[in-house]
């Protein structure tokens, strides 16, 4: 099961009686519910159904301690030592080192912590890491390489959409996240885009702006 | 912030070389342009024109740091992680008041990963007893539920925050109040056991201290000019309206925080703040340590709207963990916190009378007010009411009212928006009692030469044209309306900041000062200026900001940084120039004197020589590096009163069925002095509607009367604008040129539209409806009541 942290449980075993308190099935189904997306809820099911597929006697259950597992983050593997309850926003700022998204309300309503899995955007505050695994993981870093900014990230300094910045990075995941499902946004689409990105500063309409002209230079 | 810059005048004024007299442009360009004398000190630099003819300042360069935050590399404090950091996390009171009778952390001490453990001496933020002494027991005693108790520091956050939840505190519970109402009345729980007082930070805020105190009723503070008794007798109308605002949290990004890391010999601390400098004053006063020995920083921070002066309760806990752990240690509040202890906009319950001629003359202004700072003060709101208009005669009482929630601190314009609220609509109901129009009015009572032509750009705006002179005019529910406000602000100067310049012989430029950069675009600006004085492109400049070891930069509260900061640059930029070139004349075969900066070439004025590049022209300095220092001067003359503002419109749509109020457009003509990025205003300006948008129709800090706590400690029932609630926006830049500097700027920050755009929106549902809102948040139960009762009191 590649990408996989946790060994799968036997058949065996009765799944549902925990060692200390929680089992990778009864976890799964957990995180299942409160998973942020519908392409999340799919990566769940798709770790479960591996989970179920294969077969490892002897371990049934994981946590609360650290485990090692393997995250694809921005086009590399990394390996990391994370309790089953790490968020995929510590798990990129804690262990990665890779702070652009900001962690504001922690509760999944403000998007400053906003990376892609698999190109749809996702509160990482609300993911579990292990949710992430098997999934590309795109962070505002992963966005662009320094010598050649994403367009809406170049349309972003061109218009001054941003003051302190804070919410930036998770305006930019929505914004270009948008125009990767649709190429030729109304100012109306970015208003829904990123109707979930809060920003204290009072930028939006230099991100509408900023977000316009991104998708007219793509075009161009 | 006082309504009148006063406090500079107590501080040393830098000492003041031989003036000279210069010739200055004054006024706003197309309309009242004009030259005007100043003494300024014979070390200044030559006087700047207007921005059309100078080829940096007073253009739109992009964001100085604009690529570091689109990419996610800039760092913030709460980014910042340094090799063996702890995690702190504090442990709050559950209770809204009580004594502490003991704090037990044994059982969190044990817990893995735990390495340090503190017990709050002293809480900084609420207001103090003027007798300490009647405050006696071991801990502080909790004045609200949220207030720092102790703290934890561990290995990970989550060890930290479990640890936090293992830390028995004892409590004596005492009566608490947490409405105003309640608090004013002689039975009330008193929350202080004597009268106590919250000194203002560097943002403004706090309260007078000065002031008797009646149970939780800290005031009034009264302000008199003339006789307001008089003013009514001679008054022809008289207008009175009762308006009531709620609290509001600056809800910052980025949430109060420090990383300290306390070494043998050094304090290093990362802070999110808007004052290097105050955070290095508090914590080398609070640990006894030498000012040289405590060194700030800050690259980037994520917001602070007045809130984010000073070390703190985290900066001074992080910094002792950090002492006794002997690891530096990241301490950031976590959401709920940054709700409840560190500050909010204050609440206000204003009864506002006017008394006015028949052709609009004021006669009198009366004002009464109550608000709550919780448990500190800050609430006055005469700001607007005592600086907006000409008036015979006037009278303003301002109360605080304790209650047992967190502290208030300034937040942007304090007192202004909730003053502007009153004040703003009240005028407008007396232009329907003179049966004048509004924007006529004001030119009878203002006599601002730049409010003036700012209300000329309206009066010849399509939004304004496109008002209807009859209140409620629309047919179907939906009725649309358009009201304009205006906003004040005042001109404090930090003469006490400084700055560095240095051009390396490689032909590199770099401007050094504490400053921090909170958003606004300080960073842009100076590499804005060194641009313009050496003739290169700000691209090339290299912006040091945000750290002590810099010079010493102004702390950025009540719209004094760019105004204070920028001529001490120019002034070190202007003399690492004069030396630059004294020192590659002579390898040139020129006199200085000859030599121009332009165009990013070095040129003889005689044409001794084929211009060079400055690059090669570094190259012949006699030494590496060349290096200027500048102290801001006093502004050339301190004896002009001077004050921004702007004037604001706003188009609404009121549904009468449902009660929502959605804003559509907003005009926002606005001065500043001279701007000097029009870009990074424009973004201020449409931030500050933005906000005050916000806090007309959304948002509320609910407390529950029962228990004593915030309902809605977070971002998403505390309800903030978001992107489906943004207008257009259009914003008019008017320069307006004052002579004070060798830049002439001034700030943007404050008078920025929140202190006017709530008062427009009033004035444009008033239009819509012909029915006055006297009351924010206008959520549709408040507007829906309104229509109800016809407008009466709301």
């Amino acid at each position: 099961m590649p990408g996989s942290a946790f060994p799968p449980p036997s058949p065996d075993s009765p799944p549902e009686t925990p060692r200390s308190g929680i089992t990778r099935r009864g976890f799964l189904k957990g995180a299942g519910i409160t998973a942020a997306s519908t392409a999340l809820l799919e990566g769940v099911q798709t770790l479960r159904a591996d989970a179920e597929s294969e077969a490892t006697p002897g371990v049934t259950e994981f946590g609360p301690g650290a485990d090692s597992v393997r995250l694809h983050v921005n086009g590399a593997e990394h390996v990391l030592d994370i309790e089953p309850r790490t968020t995929l926003a510590d798990a990129l700022r804690l262990h990665l080192g890779l702070t652009g998204s900001k962690i504001v309300c922690d509760r999944g309503v403000c998007s400053g912590c906003t990376v892609w899995l698999d190109k749809i955007p996702v509160n990482s505050c609300m993911t579990l890491a292990i949710d992430a695994i098997g999934h590309h993981i795109t962070t505002i870093e992963g966005l662009s390489s320094e010598s050649e900014p994403h367009p809406v990230q170049a349309a972003f300094v061109r218009h001054d959409a941003m003051q302190c910045g804070y919410c930036t990075p998770g305006m930019v995941m929505s914004c270009a996240a948008l125009l990767e499902r649709n190429p030729h946004p109304t100012e109306h689409d970015i208003r829904h885009a990123v109707s979930g990105n809060l920003c204290r500063c009072g930028t939006y309409p230099k991100v509408f702006a900023a977000t316009l002209d991104a998708a007219g230079s793509r075009r161009a | 912030m006082s309504n009148r810059p006063t406090e500079d005048a107590l501080l040393p004024q830098a000492a003041m070389p031989a003036n000279s007299t210069v010739k200055m442009p004054v006024g706003v360009p197309g309309y009242t342009l004009h030259e005007e004398t100043r003494q300024a000190p014979a070390s200044e630099p030559p006087v700047w024109p207007i921005n059309k003819d100078l080829q940096y300042v007073g253009h739109s360069a992009h964001r100085y740091d604009g690529p570091d935050k689109a990419s996610g590399r800039a760092r913030y404090t709460s980014d910042v992680q340094l090799p063996g950091m702890l995690y702190a996390k504090f442990v709050n009171a559950a209770l809204p008041h009580a004594k502490v009778i003991s704090v037990d952390t044994s059982a969190a001490e044990k817990y893995p990963g735990v390495r340090g453990v503190y017990v709050v001496e002293h809480v900084l933020g609420p207001a103090e007893l003027r007798n300490p002494a009647l405050d006696r027991g071991r801990y502080p005693v909790v004045r609200f539920a949220g207030q720092p108790i102790a703290a934890i520091a561990a290995t990970t956050p989550a060890a930290a925050q479990e640890a936090a939840t293992l830390v028995r505190i004892q409590y004596e519970k005492l009566p608490f109040v947490v409405d105003l109402d309640k608090a004013r009345e002689s039975n009330a729980p008193p929350v202080f056991p004597g009268p106590a007082d919250e000194e203002g930070s560097a943002g403004g805020g706090g309260g007078p201290s000065d002031v008797h105190q009646t149970g939780n009723v800290h005031g009034p503070s009264v302000h008199r000019v003339r006789d307001t008794e008089q003013g009514f007798k001679e008054a022809d109308v008289i207008v009175e309206g009762h308006y009531i605002t709620q609290v509001q949290t600056h809800s910052a990004l980025e949430t109060h925080g420090v990383v300290a890391d306390w070494k043998p010999g050094m304090l290093t601390v990362w802070a999110s703040t808007q004052g290097t400098a105050s955070v290095r004053e508090e914590l080398a006063g609070y640990f006894d340590l030498p000012m040289s020995q405590v060194r700030v920083i800050t690259e980037f921070m994520g917001g602070g709207f007045g809130a984010k002066f000073g070390a703190g309760n985290p900066g001074v806990v992080a910094a002792a963990l950090s002492k006794k752990t002997g690891a530096p240690v990241r301490l950031m509040l976590d959401r709920q916190e940054e709700h409840l202890s560190v500050g909010n906009r204050p609440s206000s319950d204003q009864t506002l009378r006017i008394g006015a001629k028949k052709d609009g003359t004021l006669t009198a202004i009366h004002l009464v007010s109550y608000g709550t700072a919780g448990c500190g003060t800050g609430a006055g709101c005469a700001g607007p009411a005592t600086n907006l208009y000409q008036y015979a005669s006037l009278h303003t009482e301002e109360n605080d009212v304790f209650i047992n929630a967190g502290p208030a601190s300034a937040m942007r314009a304090p007192g202004h928006p909730q003053g502007a609220f009153a004040l703003e609509q009240t005028i407008d109901d007396l232009a329907v009692k003179l049966n004048v129009e509004p924007i006529d009015l004001r030119d009878k009572i203002d006599n601002h030469p730049v409010r003036r032509v700012e209300r000329q750009i309206v009066r010849e705006s399509a939004l304004w044209k496109s008002r209807s002179p009859v209140p409620g005019a629309d047919q179907g529910p939906v009725k649309r309306g358009v009201g304009l406000a205006q906003s004040v602000w005042y001109r404090f100067v930090r003469t006490n900041c400084a700055a560095e310049v240095r051009v390396h012989r490689d032909g590199s430029l770099e401007v050094l000062s504490a400053v921090q950069d909170i958003g606004s675009g300080i960073k842009t600006v100076l590499a804005q200026i060194l641009a313009e004085q050496f003739g290169v492109p700000p691209s090339q400049i290299a912006v040091k900001v945000g750290d002590t070891n810099y010079p010493v930069g102004p702390d950025s509260g009540g719209s004094v940084t760019t105004l204070s900061l920028t001529p001490a640059v120019r002034d070190a930029a202007w003399q690492a120039a004069q030396k630059f070139l004294a020192d590659i004349a002579p390898a040139l075969g020129v006199s200085p004197s000859d030599l121009v900066l332009v165009d990013g070439e070095v040129r003889s004025g005689s044409g001794k020589f084929q211009p060079i590049s400055f690059r090669r022209a570094a190259a012949k300095m006699t030494a590496s590096q060349i290096t200027a220092q500048a102290r801001r001067v006093p502004d050339y003359d301190p004896s002009k009163y001077l004050t921004y503002g702007g004037v604001d419109v706003a188009e609404v749509e009121v549904d009468t069925e449902l009660g929502r109020v959605h804003v559509r457009r907003v005009l926002s003509v606005h001065d500043c002095g001279r701007p000097m990025n029009p870009e990074q205003t424009i973004s201020q300006i449409n931030g500050g509607i933005i906000q005050g948008i916000s806090f007309t129709l959304f948002e509320d800090r609910l407390l529950d009367p029962k228990y004593g706590l915030m309902v809605n400690p977070d971002l998403d029932l505390y309800k903030i604008a978001g992107a489906r609630e943004i207008p257009q926006i259009d914003v008019r830049l008017v320069e307006a040129y004052i002579g004070q500097s060798s830049t002439d700027a001034s700030g943007i920050g404050e008078a920025a539209g929140v202190v006017s755009i709530g008062a427009a929106i009033g004035n444009a549902v008033y239009n819509a409806t012909g029915v006055r809102v006297r009351r924010t948040p206008m959520t549709p139960a408040v507007v829906l009541a309104a229509l109800r009762q016809g407008g009466t009191q709301a």
